[in-house]
């Protein structure tokens, strides 16, 4: 289907805009509720002027009025319009403690007020002019039209030819009636989604802050989860296995004079339950460690340097614990490079550096092995950055080919 | 010889009590938390307490902190815990007070019964038995500056972390498949390397890694 001409377009929109239409009517109702709204700016305005004294007291007025006439007059563009001026979000009622002096405060309280005081009684002027044209048009085009058209002796004394004149008027008022209408609904549509609403910067920062906030949520609660299931493990499957493998020792070292088959079994099972054990305390500690919990960072990563099979320089400086899921992403970093270290630098020796400054903490792991670290190439390392960029965090990978390879890693410890 | 033990997971005090009586203990009492195990050492003046290192209430360090309660004020009770995971500050916090009837183990290590029975008798008999987990982390720690653990040859090293974790000169010997007098060289080697005045007695070893690993008593 071709797309309709610049003329049909223009025919369209002219009988969508006709006085009898539907848009004509809404534009009309919400001019005109708008007189009500703006009464107390019309008083406040008009003893003003009459007594120019008593000025603060009247302003005064009207911004205690804000709370109740906002609402009016969101009211009044939604049931009329379907515009939809979004609420300003208080944390407090206004007559907590906490809440009366920021809403003094805020720039949308002064944007409100602007609307009361000025806006609306503008608006409502128009409202009155709206009104005076359906009436005035309808008064010259119905009341006046009929009479030229009865016979010289019935018609009205005084009536003359001129009178065409006012019936002519009066369709035209009719006509442009609703053309002045959507002007003014126009402009104060415009004016109240711009001052009656929030400020769409501040409104996607605050967003921007809840979303932050319910993610740094839904980390801490991942975390919590991490060590419920530690605990559980340590409290319950591995005590059974510590306990399952004592009494095979038991039994290897005191049943002595079993046939060799019987104590080939024992042995067997009494090694497979030592490896049950290592396993499960390698998945307890890449879940979340206990010593973490307990210990802090320091011991954690003190354990995991031990363990290594290269030599690791390890100097932590942290005057304070960070949060627990600082502290979490802080020790998986450890452990993954280290891990990584193992798997891929053929390093001989590596250090690792953790530091706590004001609100930044700081985790440097270098070693002395080929380098080549790519962080395109390895899940690994790509791991490494999500885990470090879900607490805002920073990572630089340095590290050329033939090494050393130098890892930086910030990690932001405040809100 | 009496012995104590202090275990909340009775499913593992069971089967502890059963390789002590293996080791001639007399198991006089049995502890679920702290404060009963003090009492405990109190009324029966134990040659050894084993004690978990997370009891409750509060399931962090109440072993350790009894731990040291119990050599601070009974000296001839010597104390052997068991943890879940090593702390080296433990080990180092203990052997501050005394470097003897000391023992710091990973809990898992109690599955290799002999060896762990030759553990409570060293302990309880004024020696140390110290995770080999434990060595490595004060291995870790020690102070900056001209590193003399790097004049130590491999083998040197071994033995060195062997005799941390408190190892008679047999124990040594057995670990490496050595002979004795070899261990004993190697040893005299340590000494003269790290410019510490040769002394007899087991825990006199310790006190001299432990004045090497920076972080023990002077």
């Amino acid at each position: 289907m071709a797309p309709p001409g610049p003329l049909r377009r223009a025919y369209d929109w002219t009988a969508a805009h006709t006085p009898w239409s539907a848009w004509a009517w809404r534009n009309t109702a919400l001019v005109a509720a708008s007189i009500p709204v703006a009464i107390p700016a019309v008083l406040a305005i008009a003893y003003t002027t009459s007594a120019p004294g008593h000025l603060f007291k009247t302003l005064g007025f009207v911004l205690l009025l804000c709370p109740l006439l906002t609402p009016l007059q969101r009211g009044r563009f939604w049931a009329l319009t379907g515009v939809d001026i979004p609420k300003i979000q208080w944390p407090h009622p206004w007559y907590h403690p906490h809440g009366l002096l920021p809403r003094l405060r805020a720039e949308s309280t002064w944007r409100q007020y602007g609307y009361h005081l000025l806006v609306s009684p503008l608006t409502a002027l128009g409202g009155a002019l709206v009104a005076l044209g359906w009436a005035t048009g309808a008064a010259f085009a119905l009341v006046l039209s009929w009479a030229w058209a009865l016979p010289l002796r019935l018609r009205p004394t005084g009536w003359t030819q001129d009178y065409v004149a006012f019936t002519v008027l009066g369709v035209l008022l009719l006509i442009a009636t609703p053309w002045l209408a959507a002007l003014i609904a126009r402009l104060d549509t415009h004016a109240a989604t711009i001052l009656l609403g929030p400020n769409r910067a501040r409104e996607l920062e605050r967003r921007v802050e809840d979303l932050a906030e319910s993610r740094a949520d839904i980390l801490d609660a991942a975390d919590l989860e991490r060590r419920r299931i530690e605990r559980d493990l340590h409290d319950g499957a591995q005590q059974r296995l510590v306990s399952l493998a004592m009494n095979l020792g038991i039994a290897r070292a005191t049943l002595t004079d079993l046939p060799p088959e019987a104590r080939a079994v024992i042995d067997e099972a009494h090694r497979e339950a030592k490896e049950a054990i290592e396993e499960l305390s390698n998945l307890v500690r890449g879940l979340h460690p206990a010593v973490l919990e307990d210990r802090g960072l320091d011991a954690a990563i003190s354990g995991i340097a031990a363990r290594a099979t290269f030599p690791v320089e390890l100097t932590v400086d942290m005057p304070e614990r960070p949060t627990p899921t600082v502290e979490a992403v802080a020790y998986f970093v450890v452990s993954e490079t280290l891990a990584n270290v193992a798997k891929h630098a053929q390093a001989t020796r590596c250090s690792v550096q953790v530091r706590r400054r004001a609100q930044l903490l700081t985790i440097i792991v270098s070693d002395n092995g080929i380098g080549g670290a790519d962080p395109a190439g390895g899940t690994g390392l790509l791991g490494l950055r999500k885990r470090v960029g879900s607490v805002d965090g920073t990572i630089r990978i340095n590290s050329p080919h033939g090494g050393p390879t130098l890892i930086t890693v910030e990690l932001p410890c405040g809100l | 010889m009496r012995a104590v033990i202090a275990e909340d997971s009775v499913l593992l005090r069971i089967g502890l009590v059963k390789v002590l009586e293996m080791a001639g203990f007399d198991v006089a009492a049995e502890a679920g938390d702290a404060d009963s195990l003090l009492k405990a050492v109190e009324d029966h003046r134990p040659t050894l307490a084993l004690v978990d290192v997370r009891m409750p209430p509060g399931f962090t360090d109440e072993g350790v902190r009894a731990a040291l309660m119990i050599r601070q004020q009974w000296p001839d009770t010597a104390v052997l815990l068991l943890s879940q995971y090593v702390e080296e500050r433990y080990a180092a916090d203990l052997l501050a007070t005394q470097t003897g009837g000391i023992g710091y183990l990973l809990k898992q290590r109690v599955a290799d019964v002999e060896e762990f029975i030759d553990a409570l008798k060293r302990v309880a008999s004024g020696g140390t038995a110290l995770d080999p987990q434990v060595v490595a982390q004060l291995l870790l720690r020690r102070g900056g500056g001209p590193d003399p653990l790097e004049r130590l040859t491999p083998r040197e090293r071994e033995v060195l972390a062997l005799m941390a974790e408190g190892r008679s000169n047999a124990g040594i010997a057995a670990e490496l498949v050595v002979s004795e007098s070899a261990v004993a060289k190697h040893i005299n080697n340590i000494f003269a390397k790290l410019d510490l005045p040769v002394a007899d007695g087991d825990h006199r070893r310790v006190l001299a890694v432990l004045r090497f690993l920076d972080g023990g008593p002077a």
